[in-house]
């Protein structure tokens, strides 16, 4: 069931993006930065993490879990240190998605040439 | 916004505005949708089916399975940005290929890739988080506020 709601709950956020782009003429820039934003304050309201229960990659996959573990990492770290842990914590949760980018981004660099 | 930049444009170039606003396409806002829909509800099942996998096979449990899947869907990308396949995905697919981590990954490698003619050093190091340098900035800017204020209310023995 979870997979029917991962398709689901992950369409419908692209949806969202899509209409962004369509309606509101939004560059994909300003759309993925919304849409971070956007998963920054549900978190902070503690509404993303019921949507990961239900979801599960429907909800993480999507660029807005990146807000989200931004802030559960931060306030993971904040419990601990109090507001120092804020700056100290930020990027716990959100490593493996920046590293993975990173690291993948120089191997395609030195695997792949331009095309065009 | 708009009507007040045309206020002060000459008339010639007001009736231009008009004309181009009349023979603008008209995009197909609901194609467009069920697009992204399909496109972007597949990227996040192939990503639940990874995440199983990772809950199965691994010691991984529901809450920690995001990350692995996270770094092997960028992998994936990898793969398909470098063959120049996931251009085609996302000149079909829309907001459906850009709004998932694999746009992220795309934005990410694609700039890599692009600008390693300029060398390893000023232009892929230099013009790897060109496009995806936003994302991260106001991600994280606005997660410094929620955490921010989400620990001044706790300290103050809110909730």
């Amino acid at each position: 069931m979870i997979f029917f709601w991962a398709f689901v709950i992950g369409g419908l956020i692209c949806v969202i993006g899509q209409i962004m782009f369509d309606v509101f003429k939004l560059s994909p820039g300003h759309t993925l930065s919304i849409l971070v934003v956007a998963g920054a304050i549900l978190d902070g309201f503690g509404l993303y993490e019921p949507l990961i229960d239900f979801a599960g990659a429907g909800a993480t996959v999507p660029i807005t879990s990146f807000g989200n573990s931004l802030v559960h990492g931060a306030m993971a770290e904040a419990e601990k240190h109090g507001i120092i842990g804020v700056i100290t914590g930020m990027f716990e949760v959100t490593s493996s998605g920046i590293s993975a980018a990173i690291i993948f981004g120089m191997i395609g660099a030195l695997l792949f040439k331009p095309k065009g | 916004m708009a009507d007040k930049k045309k206020k002060n444009l000459p008339p010639k170039a007001q009736n231009y505005q008009a004309f181009q606003d009349e023979r603008e396409v008209k995009r197909p806002i609901l194609k467009n949708c069920l697009k992204a829909f399909f496109v972007g509800g597949f990227i996040c099942f192939i990503g639940q089916l990874i995440s199983t996998l990772y809950i199965y096979y691994f010691d991984f449990t529901e809450q920690t399975a995001g990350n692995p899947t996270t770094a092997t869907l960028i992998f994936i990308t990898m793969l398909l940005t470098g063959f120049g396949v996931y251009d085609r995905i996302g000149q079909f697919a829309g907001a459906g290929s850009a709004v998932p981590v694999t746009g992220f990954g795309n934005a990410v490698i694609s700039a890599a890739i692009e600008h390693r003619t300029e060398g390893f050093v000023l232009g892929v190091g230099g013009n790897m988080f060109k496009l995806a340098g936003s994302v991260i900035l106001f991600g994280v800017f606005s997660a410094f506020i929620v955490a921010l204020i989400k620990t001044i209310i706790i300290s103050w023995g809110g909730f």
